[in-house]
């Protein structure tokens, strides 16, 4: 005869109650490791998608992810250049908050290298890939933009042409992916005020110096559009990615690039690396020490109830005992409650958080290898929690029973 | 036991002594108490609260061991002053039953499981012991309430049901501690001849500690108990 399932039984209704309650706060738990792998798999899924050999960063700094990289654009056809480089793409990511819907919306802009690039890599899943070099966009879902939908970024507006799902950034922000040219023209956009006082000061710059005065026509370029002079540089990219012909040598090319005084390179799993090491270290050490003192403190609680649940047993306790119980069977009773408990709670927990945290702003992602460590923590909780009130019913004497 | 031991009487108790505390604070509870309840014989035990009843049926039931004295049961000696001979829950397990004045009954158990735990926990198979608890409870009377818990059955048919439970593993001996206080008096009756029937036709010894003086008759056996004394009763036994 099993006396805890006959216990549980007889008292239905408190079992589920306590395990309802065990289980939000496991669910909790559950849920600070999947905000964890969720910060993890954020900060990585833009690298992971790429699936790139290498990334050329600005040099000295951290790559495009960790801190702020400018590239010349024109370093995308020097990379190019090099032998055994495949492929070599523009890199442009900057984040952009605008006010939409009257509610203020934060997007990852992400430049695809138009035309080698028109979002073919990108897990669709309504409308289509970028079929023009501007005025076309690509949203993720979070972003809450519908197929179709024109946004104006700038001075330009920008249609909605495919829908992703599950493509953000680091800080949980939606990705929308445009051609690099419309990323620069988001990224680099000013004002037409700001434009005349740039181009005013221009001319003031030039007038103060003797060369205007002998060449009038660079006064008159000072006050011209940016884009006709040849001086000043155009827009900067945030990298280059790069991919290796078949059989090239990577130390190689990773060498001949790393020649170059103004840049870096980095493997794929260097920029995983920085990355993890960079922006998502303390918020994934914040939530790691959390869900330790999550842990210990269900661990305190379920002592708690458990010992609290053999308080009231003690007299039935002592009878067992008078009756020749041997103490295995009291312990098992105890234990098996404990364990129980647990199964029902973590059952309650995961239910529970498959249907809340799809809910949350940002990604909650449950992995077997988590479920399982959270499993066999959750019975070595029962079975530890367990021991203050088997240590409590250890004390009980049968004689106890008589009053 | 074997065929020796059941010739042998159910409890022998010789020079009990049981002495609480020590110095100033010292209460000899029980003094140098004789006793002897042999297979099939109803005893009953009186005497004013604080006698020392309780602690003669509690030592008498291994769990109070005296400070001085032996206990042997089926001829065999189990107590030697506090000192045990055999494991006590393991003995208690085949060889006593109990029955109290209230609570006797394990809460989340029915009525027929609170019967057939005692006897798995002597060994028996799950069937076989609801099988045998299924007779006992017919046998005293309380079958149709079998499938129900403690809480829902009367005071005398929790007191049946923990006389089958007691009753079990057809124990040597049976100690009842006033098993009839709750009761009325009708119902105390019907207890009591219970006893005499369990004793006689299952020929467990029976030691009743009671104040129901209405019921004595059914008794083998009187004992009076006064300041930890025990005599043998001048009430006629029947």
């Amino acid at each position: 005869m099993n006396l805890a399932v006959k216990d549980i039984r007889h008292n239905i209704g408190r079992f589920f109650l306590t395990a309802i309650g065990i289980g939000m706060l496991l669910m909790i738990v559950m849920g600070m490791g999947g905000i964890y792998r969720g910060i993890i798999e954020d900060a990585t899924l833009l690298i992971d998608s790429l699936d790139v050999d290498f990334w050329v960063a600005q040099r000295g700094t951290r790559g495009p992810f960790a801190e702020v990289s400018r590239l010349p654009n024109n370093l995308v056809d020097r990379v190019a250049a090099v032998p055994g480089v495949a492929q070599a793409r523009k890199f442009v990511f900057h984040t952009i908050q605008r006010e939409i819907h009257g509610k203020p919306l934060r997007i990852a802009v992400l430049g695809l290298d138009w035309p080698q690039d028109h979002g073919e890599w990108l897990p669709l899943i309504s409308g289509r890939c970028l079929a023009q070099s501007h005025y076309e966009m690509i949203a993720d879902r979070t972003l809450g933009l519908g197929l179709g939908e024109r946004l104006q970024l700038g001075k330009d507006f920008f249609t909605v042409v495919g829908l992703t799902s599950g493509m953000i950034d680091s800080g949980g922000n939606g990705l929308a992916f445009f051609t690099v040219s419309d990323a620069q023209a988001i990224q680099f956009d000013i004002t037409g005020e700001s434009i005349r006082l740039e181009r005013a000061a221009r001319l003031g710059r030039a007038s103060r110096i003797d060369l205007s005065r002998i060449q009038p026509s660079l006064a008159e370029r000072a006050e011209g559009e940016s884009s006709i002079i040849p001086a000043l540089a155009p827009p900067s990219i945030s990298a280059v990615v790069l991919r290796l012909e078949s059989g090239a040598d990577p130390h190689e090319v990773a060498t001949t690039i790393s020649g170059w005084a103004d840049v870096t390179v980095y493997t794929g799993n260097e920029e995983r690396a920085l990355m993890l090491a960079g922006p998502v270290e303390k918020a994934k050490l914040q939530i790691g020490l959390f869900r330790m003192l999550l842990t210990i403190i269900s661990a305190i609680i379920m002592a708690l109830i458990l010992y609290t649940l053999t308080l009231d047993k003690l007299h039935d306790i002592a009878l067992l005992k008078l009756i020749g119980a041997p103490n295995r069977v009291i312990l098992g009773m105890i234990m098996q409650q404990a364990l129980l408990l647990g199964a029902f709670g973590y059952g309650i927990a995961f239910m529970l958080g498959q249907k809340i945290f799809p809910r949350f702003p940002r990604r909650v992602i449950l992995m077997d290898d988590d479920l399982v460590r959270l499993a066999v923590i959750v019975v070595v909780i029962s079975i530890l929690s367990s021991f203050l009130g088997v240590w409590k019913a250890m004390k009980v004497k049968p004689n106890e029973a008589l009053s | 036991m074997n065929k020796d031991a059941e010739s042998k009487p159910a409890v022998e108790v010789r020079g009990l002594t049981r002495i609480y505390g020590s110095g100033n604070t010292e209460v000899i509870a029980m003094r140098d108490v004789n006793l002897t309840v042999n297979r099939g014989e109803l005893v009953a035990l009186l005497g004013p609260s604080g006698a020392g009843k309780s602690t003669l049926l509690t030592a008498m039931g291994l769990i109070n061991p005296p400070t001085v004295g032996k206990i042997l049961m089926g001829g065999r000696m189990v107590m030697d002053g506090h000192r045990p001979l055999v494991n006590l829950r393991t003995f208690r397990r085949k060889n006593i039953g109990f029955i109290f004045q209230k609570s006797n009954l394990i809460p989340f158990l029915k009525a027929r499981e609170n019967v057939q735990i005692a006897l798995e926990l002597n060994g028996w198979s799950s069937f076989a012991a609801r099988k045998r608890a299924w007779n006992l409870l017919d046998y005293l009377g309380v079958a149709d309430r079998a499938e129900h818990f403690p809480s829902a059955l009367s005071g005398g048919q929790q007191q049946r049901v923990a006389v089958a439970r007691a009753m079990a593993n057809q124990p040597e001996l049976i100690l009842a501690d006033e098993p009839t206080a709750a009761l009325d008096s009708h119902r105390g009756r019907q207890v009591m001849d219970l006893f005499r029937k369990v004793a006689h036709e299952h020929g467990s010894g029976i030691v009743v500690v009671t104040h129901d003086h209405r019921a004595l008759d059914i008794f083998d056996t009187i004992y009076e108990m006064q300041d930890g004394v025990v005599s043998q009763s001048e009430i006629s036994a029947s």
